[in-house]
């Protein structure tokens, strides 16, 4: 198998550029985009790019894949090949600084899911045991408490990429509405106050990249959504 | 909170909602003139102005007016500041829709008083 590897190391090259492996699948099986990665390294050591955990749960090798930002780690060959040549052309996220080959620098990612204070705020006196929730309550955070921050959404989103530094992007404000959304937080009006200038949520052209690309299959496009109309309530 | 002091409403939900009212009234007042364009198969002079010299049609074409200026306020103001990364450039991009803007709608004004 053919597969293109975005290739960058600033300290021996004056751009980045693609180079092309020929890679034997063991078996011919239809193996995970990772276990092809691994193959290539064997080739070049050098070849620089972040995996932790191998099953979707860390969301550390969040990468462009056949033009489609996903985890290498749960996305098959078979499916980053679909409906195109057996070629596997594997580029860095999107949008964000490179650091070196697949490699990026995720700092502007973190401080906008830091902006957003991640972290629940509950003022009243803390309960002997725990702060109890009904199953309605709890069911609210169901499709927002999954997101890895692997930033496949927000490196697939234009508006991101052009004010990764004001607009909090998809990834962010999923989780800026799972704490808006939360029964047991009592920050929410604070909250959308930090939410409603022109740039933090409402950058947001709904063009749903952020869903098309999900690993986990979460919906930051109606997180958004729920976060307007939580606004237009409090502020109308 | 991000801040910016070029946009129409200093509140990005305030953009918003203008942006889908305004949206509302240039809707309303393009069907509305396809709807008597396609309605008056022998068009004169005379039933044209004879529209635009109600008062009620005055109103409703200034709201047309206000809006379009305003819709296109909040759309150029974001194209600027996705696009435009210098903000010197940004600013005379800002500067030259506002004037044009502005234009229009005086202008537009004028037209209107004049039927």
């Amino acid at each position: 198998m053919l597969v293109s590897v975005y290739r960058y190391n600033p300290e021996k090259d004056s751009a980045p550029y693609m180079q092309d492996f020929e890679v034997t699948i063991p078996g011919g099986r239809d193996v995970m985009v990772l276990d092809v990665l691994a193959l290539v390294k064997e080739q070049d050591t050098g070849l620089a790019y972040r995996r932790s955990c191998r099953e979707g749960v860390c969301g550390s090798d969040g990468m462009n894949i056949n033009g489609k930002n996903g985890l290498a780690c749960i996305t098959p060959i078979s499916e980053a090949t679909k409906g195109k040549m057996d070629k596997l052309v594997l580029r860095p996220l999107p949008g964000l600084p490179v650091i070196r080959d697949l490699v990026i620098d995720m700092s502007l990612f973190y401080k906008q899911y830091e902006r957003i204070k991640p972290y629940l705020q509950n003022n009243t006196p803390a309960p002997a045991i725990e702060r109890l929730q009904t199953p309605a309550e709890r069911e609210k955070l169901d499709g927002l408490y999954e997101c890895i921050l692997c930033a496949c959404c927000s490196t697939a989103c234009p508006s991101f990429w052009w004010n990764p530094d004001k607009f909090v992007g998809p990834s962010g404000l999923l989780q800026a509405y799972r704490f808006l959304a939360d029964s047991r937080d009592t920050s929410t009006a604070e909250r959308l106050t930090d939410l409603s200038d022109p740039f933090s949520v409402f950058r947001c052209r709904g063009i749903m990249n952020c869903v098309n690309v999900c690993p986990k299959g979460l919906n930051p496009t109606r997180a958004i959504g729920h976060i307007r109309n939580m606004l237009l309530n409090q502020q109308i | 909170m991000v801040t910016s002091v070029t946009n129409l409403g200093r509140s990005g939900l305030y953009d918003w909602v203008v942006q889908r009212l305004t949206a509302v009234v240039l809707a309303l007042y393009t069907l509305f003139l396809v709807g008597f364009l396609a309605s008056s198969s022998d068009l004169q002079f005379a039933q044209w102005q004879g529209l635009f010299a109600q008062t009620w049609m005055k109103v409703f074409s200034l709201a047309a007016l206000i809006s379009i200026c305003a819709h296109a306020w909040v759309g150029m103001w974001t194209i600027s500041t996705d696009y435009l990364k210098n903000a010197g450039v940004r600013i005379v991009f800002q500067l030259v829709c506002a004037g044009f803007l502005f234009v229009y709608l005086v202008w537009g004004i004028d037209i209107l008083w004049s039927v």
